[in-house]
C-alpha cells in the first residue's frame, strides 16, 4: 500500500478555497488535544485564540490593526509568488520604509501643514522600495538568488535602524532610551473611530487590495505576472520580460512593505524604538500563502492571522497559556495548509501495487 | 494522558462567554482585579522574575481581598496598549506596568479609563485624569556596596562592569559602583562594555570574557541573564549578581548580588486602593524601604564583608550616600558640588559618567 | 597586546564560532542536496532545549549531544514531509518551522529556566594546556574539537565518495537523478535530517560551550547566520569554517573594541559590526553568483520542489 498522487486535469477551485478552511479548523482541533495533553485547557485555549477576539465585539478594532499590514505586505508579496519571484526581505523593506518615513517626521518636527503626513507616506513607499530594489537589481545583474540576497538585507536594515535609534535619532528629552521622539499631531493618521487605532491606513490598505486583486486578474500586467511565474518559455515567447517583471515585483513589493512601516509609525507607534519590528514581513509570507497568492484572499488570510495575535494574549491573560502557544498555533496552521496545497493539483490515491514508473516533471506554478 | 474531557471543555467556554459582562458585575464587595504586564518571560531570572516574586507577595498578602491576572512577553508599542485595555475590560482596576517601555501607552489608558488606577514602573510621565503613578527603586544602592568590596578584593584595580544601554538606571549604577571603588582605591578604573541588546546570553557571556581578558579581575553587570556571573566562575573571576540571588550560577565567585523587591510596594499600593486610599504620587524606594537589599555576602575575607555591610547600613539608617559632593565627571568637571547632594531628578535622568570610569557614553 | 591576549581573544571567538559552524554545516549539506530550509533558528531552539534538559536531568553532556541531534533532526522531519513528501513551498514551510521551533522550545524549556548545569569541561588532562601552545591546541570543550571533525567529514563525503556523489547531482539536477534511477526525495530527507541534526547540536553547544543555562531564544538569531554563512562559503566546507571564525572573529571583536576604551570602535558604529557578516554575504553572494565558475557551485535545484508525476 502507498499513497499515489494524480494529477488533477485542472487544479481543483473547491480544493482551493476549502483548503484554508479546513488548515485553520485542523489548527483548532489539534491544538485543543496539544494544550489539554500538555495540561492546559485546551479547547479553552482554542476558544480564546480564534473565537473570543470575534465575539468580543471591542476587539475587532485590534484585530483590523493588526491585520492591516499583514495584508499590505501580504497582497504585495503574493504577486511577487504568482511570478515565482521570492521576496522573503518584507521584514527590511518594511523597516526601511518606516526609517525613511520617520527621518522626513524628525526633519519636519517642528513644522505645521497639510503635506508632512503625505510626504512622510510618500518617503516609507520610496524607502521601501529602494531596500527593494537591490535584491532585484542584484539578480538582474549578477544573477544572485533573490530569496538569499534579499533576506540578508533584512538583517541589514534591522541593524541599520538599531543604529539610529540608539543613536542620532534618539528622543533628545528621552532619558537615553532607545527610541525616537513621539510624533507630532500633523504626523499622526487620522483615527477613523475614536477610542481606537482604527486608522486611516486600515482603509488605503484595503482599497490597495482590491486594486492588486483587479489588476492581478483584468490586467496585462497581471497576465505578465502569472505567465512569468507559471510558464517562463512561453513568457518569453510572449514578449515578457523577466527582468522586467523582477523590477515591477520588488518595487511593488518593497513600496508596500514600507508604506505599512509608516502606517505602523504615523498610526500605532507613532514613533520608532528597538521593538519596532514585529516580523510583520516574514508572518505577512505565510499570509500571502494562507490567502492563496489572491488578494481577496490575503484580505482573510490578514485577519485570521490578527485574530491569533489578539486572541493569543485574551489566552494568557484568562487562561494563563504560555505566550509562546500563540507561535505553535499559528506554525500548525501553516503546516495543514501547506500540507493540504497538494490537494489543489493532484488527486491522492491509496493504491495496492507500485505504480508505473513514473515521468518526472517539475510542477508548473512553483 | 490526555485529559480531554466534557468539563474541560464546558468550563474553558464558560469562562470565555461570561468575560465581558464581567466588568459591568463588579462590586463593592468583589475582590479588587490587579493586572499585570511584563516585557519579557516571567521566569527570565531577571528583572521579570523579580516583578512576579512581587505580585506572589502581594497576593499573599492580600489574601481574598484581590484578585490577579498577569500577560508577559508584551512587546512595546500599541500592544501593550491593547493588552492593557484587554486587563482593564476584564475587569482589572488596577494596572501595574512594569517595563519603562510601556509608559505611552500607560498613559493613554489612564486618560482613556478616569476609573482605573495606573502604576507605571520607571516611567515619568503623568495622566490628566489623576490616576497615575510612576514607581522606581534606588538600584544604584546596592551598587556602591558592590563597588566597595570590588575595590578591596581586586589586584589589579581595574574592575568591569557589563552595561545593556545607556539609560540613566545603568548609568548610575556604574558611577555609584566607580564612586565607592574609588573610596577603597583612588586609581580604581571601572571597564564599561555597551552590548546594546536587553538580552542575548552568549553575546553577554563573550563580552564578560572580553572585559576579564582585558585585565579586569571584578566584576558586575547590569543585564538580565546570569551568563556574566557563569563566566566569572569559570575564570575565576569575583562577580556580583543582579536582580535576583545568582549564587546557583556561581557557586564560589558570585559574592552577593542585588536584589529588587517589589513586594512591599505592591502590597501597599494594592491595599491603599482597596481601602480607597490611593493617591497619585511616585515612589523611590532603597535599602530603607525594604525595596532593595542584597543577597548574603559569601567567600570574602572578613574585613571585605564588613565593608560592605557597614555601607548597607548606612543607607537603612541614612548616613550614606554615595552621590554626595564633590563629584567629578570624566572630564574633571564638578556635577556635585562639595557638601551637595544628587536629588532624585539627577539620578533618575543621570546622563554622565564619573572619573574613573574607563569607556565612554554612545552619541 | 601580549601573546596571551591574542590567546585570550581566539578562545572566545573559536567558543562563538562553534554554533554557527555546526548549524551551517548541516544547511550546507542540505542545501547541496537542492533543499533550503529556513528553519534552521527554530531547530537551534529545540536542540539548545533538548540539550540542557539532558544535562540538567542526567549530567551527562555526551548524551546531551546525541539528543540534540535528534531533537533537531525530528523536527526537520516536520519540514521534510511537507516540502518533499508533499511538495510544499520550501520557504514558506521554513519560516513556519522556525516559529514552531521557538514556540516549542519555550515550551519544553519552561520548567529548565533558572537553572545552572556543569558545561563540557576539556577532554584533554591538564598538564597539556598548561603553555601556551597547549592553550592554543587543548583548551577547548570536546564539542570544538567534533566541529572540525566534521568538516572534514562532510568534505571527504562531498568530495570523495559515491554517495557525497549523487547527492551534489540531485541537488544539481534532479530530473537527471531520478532518470537514473536514485531517489531524489530519499536523498533528500536524509540531507534533511542531517541538517537538523546538525542544527540540533548547534543549538546544544550554547548551553554546553558558552552559557550553561536556558533562556527563551537562547540563540539569539544565530540561526539566520548560519544561513548567511552557507552562503558567503559559496557551499564549500573548507570556506565554511574560514567563515565561521571570520564572522566569529567580527562579533567578537567589537566587543573586545569595546572593552578596550573608544580606539576602536570609532572605526564603525556599533551596529555597523553586527551588520557585517550580512553585508559580507551579500557581496559574497553577488562574487559567485556573477563569475561563471563559481556560480555552478550554487545548487541549480536549491528551494525547488521535485515532483514525479505520472
Amino acid at each position: 500500500m502507498r499513497l499515489k498522487f494524480e494529477k488533477r486535469a485542472e487544479p481543483s477551485r473547491f480544493m482551493l478555497y476549502a483548503t484554508p478552511v479546513g488548515a485553520v479548523l485542523l489548527t483548532m482541533l489539534v491544538g485543543a488535544i496539544i494544550f489539554t495533553a500538555i495540561g492546559y485547557n485546551g479547547f479553552g485555549a482554542v476558544y480564546q485564540v480564534f473565537i473570543a477576539p470575534l465575539a468580543l465585539s471591542y476587539k475587532w478594532g485590534d484585530i483590523a490593526v493588526k491585520a492591516s499590514p499583514l495584508i499590505l505586505i501580504g497582497v504585495g508579496l503574493a504577486v511577487g509568488n504568482r511570478a515565482a519571484i521570492w521576496n522573503i526581505g518584507a521584514e527590511g523593506q518594511y523597516i526601511v520604509g518606516a526609517l525613511a518615513g520617520t527621518g522626513i517626521g524628525i526633519l519636519t518636527k517642528d513644522m505645521h501643514g497639510p503635506w508632512i503626513l503625505p510626504l512622510m507616506l510618500v518617503a516609507g513607499m520610496v524607502g521601501g522600495a529602494a531596500w527593494g530594489a537591490v535584491p532585484a537589481l542584484l539578480r538582474n545583474r549578477f544573477n544572485v538568488n533573490e530569496v538569499l540576497s534579499s533576506l540578508m538585507l533584512t538583517y541589514v536594515a534591522v541593524h541599520l535602524m538599531n543604529q539610529l535609534v540608539t543613536g542620532p535619532w534618539k528622543d533628545p528629552m528621552g532619558f537615553s532610551f532607545p527610541q525616537t521622539a513621539l510624533i507630532t499631531a500633523d504626523q499622526m493618521l487620522p483615527i477613523l473611530v475614536p477610542g481606537t487605532y482604527v486608522h486611516l491606513g486600515i482603509v488605503i490598505t484595503l482599497i490597495i487590495a482590491v486594486a492588486l486583486w483587479f489588476l492581478m486578474s483584468r490586467s496585462l500586467m497581471g497576465f505578465q505576472v502569472r505567465v512569468v511565474g507559471s510558464a517562463p518559455s512561453a513568457a518569453r515567447h510572449g514578449g515578457f520580460s523577466q527582468k522586467q517583471t523582477v523590477w515591477l515585483v520588488f518595487l511593488l513589493s518593497g513600496a508596500l512593505a514600507g508604506l505599512a512601516g509608516i502606517f505602523e509609525v504615523t498610526g500605532p507607534f507613532q514613533q520608532m524604538s528597538l521593538g519596532f519590528p514585529q516580523n510583520y514581513g516574514f508572518t505577512a509570507i505565510i499570509v500571502a500563502f494562507l490567502g492563496r497568492l489572491n488578494p481577496l484572499g490575503v484580505i482573510l488570510a490578514g485577519i485570521v492571522l490578527a485574530i491569533t495575535y489578539v486572541g493569543g494574549d485574551l489566552a494568557q491573560s484568562v487562561l494563563q497559556l504560555p505566550n509562546a502557544s500563540k507561535g505553535i498555533f499559528q506554525a500548525l496552521m501553516l503546516f495543514f495548509l501547506l500540507a493540504s496545497d497538494i490537494l489543489i493539483r493532484y488527486r491522492v490515491r491509496l493504491v495496492g501495487a507500485p505504480a508505473p514508473a513514473a515521468v518526472p516533471a517539475r510542477s508548473p506554478a512553483e | 494522558m490526555i485529559k480531554l474531557n466534557r468539563r474541560n471543555f464546558i468550563g474553558g467556554a464558560a469562562a470565555a462567554a461570561s468575560l465581558p459582562m464581567m466588568a459591568s458585575k463588579a462590586t463593592a464587595a468583589d475582590p479588587l482585579k490587579v493586572g499585570y504586564i511584563y516585557v519579557g518571560p516571567i521566569n527570565d531570572g531577571g528583572w521579570n522574575t523579580a516583578h512576579e516574586a512581587g505580585r506572589q507577595q502581594m497576593l499573599k498578602a492580600l489574601g481574598d481581598k484581590v484578585q490577579s491576572q498577569y500577560v508577559e512577553n508584551v512587546p512595546e508599542g500599541p500592544d501593550a496598549e491593547r493588552v492593557l485595555r484587554d486587563l482593564y475590560n476584564q475587569g482589572n482596576r488596577l494596572l501595574y506596568a512594569t517595563s519603562f517601555g510601556f509608559m505611552d501607552s500607560a498613559v493613554k489608558v489612564a486618560q482613556a479609563y478616569p476609573d482605573v488606577t495606573v502604576e507605571m514602573c520607571t516611567g515619568f510621565k503623568p495622566s490628566s485624569n489623576n490616576n497615575l503613578s510612576n514607581y522606581n527603586i534606588r538600584f544604584h544602592q546596592a551598587r556602591s556596596i558592590f563597588g566597595t568590596m570590588a575595590a578591596m578584593l581586586s589586584k589589579t584595580g581595574v574592575g568591569a562592569y557589563l552595561g545593556t544601554y545607556p539609560v540613566p538606571e545603568v548609568i548610575s549604577g556604574i558611577n555609584s559602583f566607580t564612586i565607592a571603588a574609588r573610596k577603597v582605591n583612588p586609581n580604581w578604573k571601572t571597564k564599561i562594555i555597551w552590548i546594546n541588546t536587553w538580552f542575548d546570553p552568549a553575546k553577554e557571556a563573550d563580552a564578560a570574557r572580553a572585559l576579564i581578558d582585558q585585565g579586569a579581575d571584578v566584576m558586575t553587570q547590569h543585564t538580565d541573564s546570569p551568563a556574566a556571573v557563569q563566566v566569572c566562575e569559570s575564570k575565576g573571576v569575583p562577580t556580583f549578581g543582579q536582580g535576583s540571588d545568582q549564587s546557583q550560577f556561581g557557586p564560589t565567585m558570585c559574592k552577593s548580588s542585588s536584589l529588587d523587591l517589589w513586594g512591599a510596594f505592591y502590597t501597599q499600593r494594592t491595599k491603599a486602593k482597596v481601602d480607597g486610599t490611593w493617591k497619585p504620587e511616585d515612589t523611590y524606594w532603597g535599602f530603607k524601604e525594604g525595596a532593595i537589599d542584597i543577597a548574603p555576602i559569601v567567600h570574602v575575607p572578613d574585613d571585605v564583608k564588613a565593608a560592605g555591610e557597614k555601607i548597607k547600613q548606612g543607607w537603612i539608617d541614612g548616613t550614606y550616600d554615595c552621590y554626595a559632593g564633590p563629584i567629578k565627571d570624566q572630564a574633571g568637571n564638578i556635577k556635585i558640588a562639595d557638601g551637595a547632594h544628587a536629588t532624585d531628578g539627577d539620578i533618575l535622568g543621570m546622563n554622565w559618567l564619573v572619573e574613573g570610569v574607563d569607556g565612554s557614553l554612545p552619541s | 597586546m601580549s601573546v596571551d591576549f591574542l590567546i585570550a581573544v581566539l578562545i572566545t571567538v573559536v567558543g562563538a564560532s562553534t554554533p554557527i559552524l555546526f548549524a551551517g554545516l548541516g544547511e550546507l549539506v542540505t542545501e547541496k542536496s537542492g533543499v533550503l530550509n529556513l528553519g534552521v533558528e527554530g531547530m537551534m531552539l529545540v536542540g539548545a532545549v533538548a540539550g540542557f534538559a539532558t544535562v540538567d536531568l542526567t549530567g551527562n553532556p555526551w548524551l546531551a549531544v546525541v539528543v540534540a541531534a535528534a531533537a533537531g533532526a525530528l523536527v526537520s522531519m516536520v519540514f521534510a514531509v511537507l516540502t518533499l513528501s508533499l511538495s510544499a513551498n520550501q520557504v514558506a514551510t521554513g519560516l513556519a518551522l522556525t516559529i514552531f521551533g521557538t514556540g516549542l522550545s519555550t515550551l519544553m524549556g519552561k520548567s529548565f529556566t533558572g537553572h545552572g548545569i556543569k558545561a563540557f569541561t576539556t577532554i584533554f588532562p591538564d598538564w597539556l594546556a598548561n603553555d601556551r601552545i597547549g592553550k592554543v591546541l587543548f583548551s577547548y570543550s570536546p564539542l570544538v574539537y567534533f566541529s572540525f571533525i566534521m568538516v572534514g567529514l562532510v568534505w571527504w563525503f562531498l568530495n570523495r565518495t559515491r554517495a557525497g556523489l549523487i547527492l551534489r547531482a540531485v541537488g544539481e539536477n534532479d530530473l537527471s537523478a531520478h532518470s537514473i534511477g536514485y531517489s531524489v526525495t530519499g536523498v533528500r530527507y536524509a540531507a534533511v535530517a542531517f541538517g537538523g541534526a546538525m542544527a540540533g547540536i548547534g543549538g546544544a553547544a550554547f548551553p554546553l560551550v558558552l552559557t550553561p543555562l536556558w533562556a527563551e531564544g537562547l540563540t539569539g538569531g544565530r540561526g539566520w547566520i548560519a544561513i548567511a554563512l552557507v552562503v558567503f562559503a559559496g557551499w564549500k566546507p573548507g570556506r565554511l569554517l574560514a567563515g565561521a571564525y571570520f564572522f566569529g572573529l567580527l562579533g567578537t571583536l567589537e566587543l573586545y573594541a569595546k572593552a578596550s576604551g573608544t580606539v576602536f570602535t570609532a572605526l564603525l558604529p556599533s551596529e555597523g559590526w553586527a551588520a557585517l557578516p550580512y553585508l559580507a554575504t551579500i557581496v559574497a553572494l553577488a562574487i559567485i553568483s556573477a563569475s561563471k565558475a563559481g556560480g555552478g557551485n550554487a545548487p541549480a535545484c536549491l528551494g525547488k520542489p521535485f515532483i514525479p508525476s505520472t
